[in-house]
């Protein structure tokens, strides 16, 4: 009982700190709508495009919102030893870590929604299969939030993070079949969209919106559901060996 | 009365509340902590004092399970923290040698945030905020952010967050380090209360006066090794029975030194600076034919003090180390 007081206020002190501030809420909205904005103009076609974007754009929100978030909340304590606090305190160390990402995650819930409801004034959303939809958002959430933990314990500093973030970010965009599908990636190059748990996420949410997946859906869950726990375990291993030393 | 039997006569040995042996912890090359071992008693109050890179903070970081030591044992209440810290934590209480609480959050929501992290209820930790925030002079400040708080302020806060808890052990890591003299003295004050309250409490510095004037016990550490480990009476009591001078020139009059062990060879002199000479004797020093034969010498006296035996004293005479002159270099790094 004692730690999930300390979890549910870690996970409201980040919401408070960092999450909800001016910048962070615009950028939550500014970024989603440009990049609809962009693919759309760029598709040149009508509004029945939408329906092939926006898994592509829930995505890209979903990325950019949460690894984002990670350099500051956990790079940015580290430096400035407030992060000492949270190690010091009788908390588990995996129990602290889920309560860094918790804001991260439910950022990056919120961002995919951005997207979704500019796309419910534009087009016919009826088809839409909600309930694969949900966990789907929730699970690519977590799974970049990991991702951008992993980049960001790996760092030592906010600047770094976020030059590593995009060494990664930039290349998912093209590699994971966000706006094109990986079958047309070059052959030397596919073996790559399949290290990133965003290929699978994208793919569930071009099943679940378009109807047009190339991995089964079961499958699609369980692979990310897999890296979700690597990212996590991997992180957790080299805070324990980087920072408690 | 009470505190001066309590110094010279220590209680707590035979209830102790932290115990290491043979800790060592290396990085790379470096030996930071050598094998050491001491126990602190329930409700004692413990100096560790060396120098800066002596192996403090991170004697204090493997203790609070911040850091893991390659060998040795360490016990809190009775509990294994090199093989399970997050047993002992919610024991602890913690004040780094830099006040690290949220810039971005006030200090009242910062105490708030403090106590949640050990799972006091929020009803519970707003009460123990404001308490707090009074017995700490920083009420009027409670609903500002940390980040505009003056040194002072933030060094009370800090300390504030680490007993939030009612933790039984408070470790202090320089306390009053990098900042101004009345802050200074509060916090010793405040030290003293939380000891009388019942804390026990681990305080590192590099100030030996604020180690003699808080402390009942202290651990001097050099380079990793404790050198020695003694109630603050018994390590003053050598140099309690020799007797010591300290006499002042205008304009210079150091260079008597040599002239002055001639004549007076029951005494031993030592050069302080220019305008000043140490007298040190086994017996009473009678002053008045050392001033006449300064003046004889056409040396005016300015000053002529006994100087009371201080661990500094003793510091330095068991590691020939200046250990102020470190801690005022310390201070200047950090002010910069």
């Amino acid at each position: 009982m004692k730690q999930w007081i300390a979890f549910w206020s870690i996970v409201r002190k980040d919401m408070q700190a960092y999450y909800l501030k001016p910048p962070n809420i615009s950028w939550g909205l500014i970024f989603p709508v440009a990049w609809t904005g962009m693919f759309f103009i760029k598709s040149g076609s009508g509004l029945e495009s939408i329906l092939t974007l926006l898994p592509g754009v829930i995505a890209i929100s979903i990325l950019f919102g949460t690894t984002s978030m990670l350099a500051v909340t956990v790079t940015f304590e580290k430096n400035n030893r407030s992060f000492e606090r949270l190690l010091l305190a009788p908390i588990s160390l995996e129990l602290l870590m889920l309560a860094k990402t918790g804001g991260a995650i439910l950022f990056g819930v919120v961002n995919a929604f951005v997207p979704i409801i500019f796309a419910l004034f534009l087009t016919d959303l009826s088809q839409v299969v909600w309930i694969t939809v949900l966990p789907a958002i929730v699970l690519i959430a977590i799974s970049s939030t990991f991702l951008g933990l992993l980049i960001a314990v790996s760092v030592n500093e906010v600047f770094e993070a976020q030059t590593f973030s995009n060494f990664f970010r930039f290349p998912m965009i093209f590699l994971c079949g966000l706006f094109f599908p990986i079958t047309s990636i070059p052959t030397l190059l596919r073996p790559l969209s399949y290290l990133f748990p965003l290929t699978y996420g994208v793919d569930i949410l071009h099943g679940a919106i378009h109807g047009k997946n190339i991995m089964s859906l079961p499958l699609n869950f369980a692979i990310i559901a897999g890296f979700c726990i690597i990212l996590f375990y991997v992180s957790i291993r080299n805070i324990h060996r980087k920072w408690i030393l | 009365m009470v505190a001066q039997i309590s110094k010279t006569m220590p209680t707590h040995e035979n209830n102790p509340l932290i115990e290491v042996s043979e800790l060592t912890k290396r990085f790379d090359d470096v030996i930071a902590v050598d094998g050491i071992g001491f126990t602190v008693g329930k409700g004692e109050l413990f100096g560790f004092l060396g120098p800066n890179g002596a192996g403090k903070t991170t004697t204090i970081n493997i203790l609070t399970g911040l850091a893991r030591p390659d060998s040795g044992a360490i016990r809190i209440s009775g509990l294994d923290i090199s093989r399970n810290p997050k047993a002992a934590q919610h024991l602890i209480g913690i004040v780094p040698d830099e006040s690290n609480l949220y810039p971005e959050l006030t200090g009242f929501d910062n105490l708030c945030f403090c106590a949640s992290l050990y799972g006091v209820q929020k009803s519970e930790g707003i009460v123990r905020a404001k308490e707090l925030l009074e017995q700490f002079d920083l009420k009027e400040a409670a609903h500002r952010k940390f980040a505009g708080y003056s040194k002072g302020m933030k060094r009370k806060l800090t300390i504030a967050a680490g007993i939030i808890h009612h933790p039984e052990i408070l470790f202090l890591d320089e306390p009053t380090t990098g900042i101004d003299v009345a802050s200074a003295r509060q916090i010793r004050h405040l030290i003293a209360e939380l000891q009388r309250a019942g804390t026990t409490v681990f305080l590192t510095t590099h100030y030996i006066e604020e180690a003699e004037r808080l402390c009942e016990r202290i651990a001097f550490l050099v380079k990793g090794q404790i050198v020695r480990v003694d109630s603050v009476a018994n390590l003053l009591q050598p140099i309690q029975e020799r007797k010591a001078m300290l006499i002042s020139f205008l304009n210079g009059g150091s260079d008597l030194c040599d002239k002055l062990a001639v004549t007076f060879p029951d005494y031993e002199f030592q050069t302080i600076s220019f305008e000043q000479v140490r007298v040190e004797s086994a017996d009473i020093i009678n002053i008045g034919p050392l001033i006449r034969f300064i003046e004889e010498q056409g040396t005016q006296v300015t000053e002529a003090r006994r100087l009371k035996p201080s661990l500094e004293e003793v510091f330095v005479r068991i590691t020939g180390i200046e250990l102020n002159s470190v801690g005022r270099e310390k201070e200047k790094a950090k002010g910069s």
